[in-house]
């Protein structure tokens, strides 16, 4: 008889404590901000100063997502999909805005709100979070490649990269340009940019956009390219642009790259991590990467940070200056969240100015609005605040569609190894696989 | 109508609240994921979602990225098991005949399978990368090891090895213990040398443990998930058939598409058991009426 009460008394107070353990009070004013963790923490300053300011009406819990971005999107879309109401703000990655605008995952700004949060922001960020003529997140930081080599072995920056490849192969040591070409997004940025260097663009205006009206079921599309006036575009290629001459110079350039002597060993699988490694122990001379590389070789390599130079990403034609795309974090609030009002609020908050300023001076990301650069206190952190808004000025977005990330996987998929690519007939398997991302088909 | 089968009723009864658990528990998934199968369904559009009967098999099958993930998992669970069986079978013969310190033996050849594969796909990743790992200068070569499809294959296959093999071992050191010592002992009086004692009465009389060692390796392997994303994320060629359920159903949310990969790779399975069940089904029995 004791011996059956203590039995069910074990599973019954497990059951009690799970009980206890779930389930958050919707009513206590706590807003989830989920964003990849920033190490050393003016996330959580801004988290607790917007908290702060707010007076009681709402307090800002950082939930940390991986540092991958594909990583933290794919923790998002599942509790997106699923309508987790405990995410109330999110830092969103530059490329998910349509995405999740098009899936009615994100809240937009209204009208006013939008204009005061849009006052004095770069161009290029706020265009990426913009979708269909509408504000959907608040850009928060920004950031584009440069140019970064070493100014003890090259007198001269090249400006083209087809001069680069050349000053690379003829140096004695450290011959090695450093980018990334491993099979992710990265890779796809790399190619985007090239692409918008040589004139080109992935999609043509307007296309990749999801109608609303249901008017396509029987074709297995998802989403129909159409034209402005709502007409579909018919053929196989509807919206995908990848006009031949500036893809064809984009995908030599890819391969010529890739076979020189100027390639990493380790290409294949390198992402801005490895390209700054290989930077920072001297084997390369040239590196196309983020602004978060000049504090990594300040703290980790002195001996090669005192030669670090930057310049304007290369440019693929001689006479036109290259155009990157634009990566960053924008705030978005999430459509299941409990307290909507409150998540704008503190959207906003956390991407104003000061929040920007504590950003940039511990985290090194660059900030969004314009007006930041010209800072003295910016300016130190940022030597090369000139450049990087010169370049954020002329820089282009990627594709802006729902599908992006099947869009992105194709790229990647297609380009991957750069080794083995073939300007002629690559040119050709990526229309068709972008065409088919597009309409959401294949298995990729 | 006799004892026995009243015996065999009150065994079902018994046993079924136990296996009405089990089957809603696994049946359900596998029942819901082949209903969705039949649906273009992708979460990123909720109210697009229509009935599309077998389309969905009709892409994967005529799609060259599910042949050529199959080729690969095909690869890597031949190539893993075939030498898993071989070092396996070694190792517990090893186990077996330890003439001293049996326990500390038996519990350090199975610290690889207790380490989480996901750790293990890690160190073994960071011992073969080019700039830092240790593969490179103790075999004095300048080789990116995962930057290649075949080295890559390498990689993970010698990566599952030495995670598995252990597994297997104690499978086979289980049917090795099950060898009467007596039949050895008279074959050696016979005059039968070491080579035919293994081969003609210890392999033979553990037959019905290798096989079950071997089908539970198979079916394991050919779900290899863990290591491949890790090491390589699919890239080079490598993607198993999970690698791409995976890519289908969580990174694009292709509910249609992505349920069908995982009912193509649960048939796949099924066949797999099949095929080692009937067509050594006879063993098995009769390793079960002497056992």
């Amino acid at each position: 008889m004791r011996d059956r009460a203590r039995i069910v008394r074990l599973p019954a107070s497990l059951l009690l404590l799970l009980a206890a353990c779930g389930g958050r009070d919707p009513a206590s004013g706590r807003l989830g901000w989920y964003v990849f963790d920033e190490r050393s923490g003016s996330f959580e300053e801004a988290a607790r100063r917007c908290s702060d300011a707010s007076a009681g009406a709402y307090r800002i819990e950082i939930v940390p997502l991986p540092a991958d971005a594909d990583q933290q999107r794919e923790q998002l879309i599942r509790r997106l999909a699923a309508g987790d109401p405990d995410i109330d703000i999110m830092g969103m990655d530059v490329i998910w805005t349509a995405e999740f605008a098009a899936a009615g995952w994100i809240l937009p700004w209204q009208e006013e709100p939008a204009a005061a949060v849009s006052a004095g922001r770069l161009e290029g960020p706020l265009r990426s979070a913009r979708y269909r003529d509408r504000l959907w997140a608040v850009p928060f930081t920004t950031n584009a490649q440069i140019l970064w080599y070493r100014a003890d072995r090259i007198p001269e920056p090249p400006a083209t990269w087809d001069a680069m490849i050349e000053t690379a192969q003829e140096l004695r040591e450290g011959g090695r340009i450093a980018v990334q070409g491993e099979r992710y997004e990265g890779l796809t940025v790399f190619f985007a940019s090239l692409l918008a260097s040589a004139g080109g663009r992935v999609l043509e205006e307007g296309a990749g956009v999801v109608q609303e009206e249901e008017g396509s079921a029987s074709e297995g599309a998802f989403a129909v390219p159409r034209d402005a006036q709502g007409a579909a575009l018919e053929g196989a290629d509807s919206g995908v642009a990848l006009s031949p001459q500036p893809t064809r110079e984009a995908l030599r350039i890819l391969h010529r790259l890739a076979t020189s002597s100027a390639a990493d060993p380790g290409l294949d699988r390198a992402r801005e991590d490895q390209a700054r490694i290989a930077f920072e122990s001297g084997d390369a001379s040239f590196m196309v990467n983020y602004t978060f590389v000049w504090a990594s070789a300040r703290q980790n390599a002195p001996e090669v940070a005192e030669h670090m130079a930057w310049a304007r990403w290369p440019a693929v034609l001689p006479d036109r200056p290259s155009r990157v795309t634009v990566g960053g974090i924008n705030l978005g609030v999430s459509a299941h969240s409990p307290h909507p009002e409150e998540a704008f609020e503190a959207a906003a908050c956390l991407a104003s100015e000061e929040n920007q300023r504590i950003a940039a001076a511990r985290a090194g990301l660059p900030p969004t609005t314009a007006a930041l650069y010209d800072e003295p206190a910016v300016r130190e952190t940022f030597p090369f605040a000139d450049l990087l808004r010169e370049t954020l000025r002329d820089a282009v977005q990627r594709p802006q569609t729902p599908l992006y990330a099947d869009v992105s996987l194709a790229i990647a998929r297609v380009l991957h190894p750069l080794g083995d690519l073939d300007p002629g007939a690559g040119a050709l398997r990526l229309r068709e696989a972008v065409a088919r991302a597009l309409r959401s088909q294949g298995l990729f | 109508m006799g004892p026995r089968s009243t015996e065999e009723r009150l065994g079902w009864l018994l046993s079924a609240p136990a296996t009405l658990v089990t089957l809603a528990v696994a049946a359900y998934p596998i029942l819901y994921a082949v209903w969705l199968s039949l649906f273009r369904y992708d979460l990123r559009f909720p109210d697009q979602r229509a009935f599309i009967g077998l389309q969905n098999y009709l892409t994967v099958l005529t799609s060259p990225l599910w042949w050529e993930s199959l080729m690969n998992t095909v690869v890597i669970t031949g190539g893993s098991v075939s030498v898993e069986l071989v070092l396996g079978m070694a190792l517990a013969i090893l186990m077996h005949r330890a003439l001293f310190a049996r326990r500390t033996l038996r519990a350090s050849i199975l610290v690889p399978y207790g380490i989480i594969t996901v750790v293990s796909a890690l160190a073994w990743k960071f011992a073969f990368d080019p700039v830092t790992g240790f593969v490179n200068p103790l075999l004095n070569v300048e080789h990116a090891w995962l930057g290649e499809r075949w080295s890559a294959f390498l990689v993970i296959i010698l990566t599952e090895i030495w995670k598995t093999t252990p597994f297997m071992a104690l499978l086979l050191l289980a049917g090795l213990t099950l060898v009467p010592p007596e039949l050895l002992d008279a074959a050696l009086v016979d005059g039968a040398s070491r080579r035919q004692r293994f081969f003609r009465i210890t392999l033979p009389l553990m037959k019905p443990a290798i096989l079950v060692a071997l089908l539970f390796r198979t079916l394991d392997a050919f779900r290899v998930f863990d290591t491949v994303f890790i090491q390589t994320r699919g890239a080079q060629g490598t993607e198993s058939v999970s690698v791409v359920g995976y890519q289908t159903l969580i990174t694009r949310l292709n509910l249609g598409l992505g349920s069908a990969v995982s009912v193509l790779i649960f048939l796949c399975v099924v066949g797999i058991a099949l095929a080692f069940i009937g067509g050594f089904g006879t063993e098995l029995a009769r390793g079960e009426e002497r056992g």
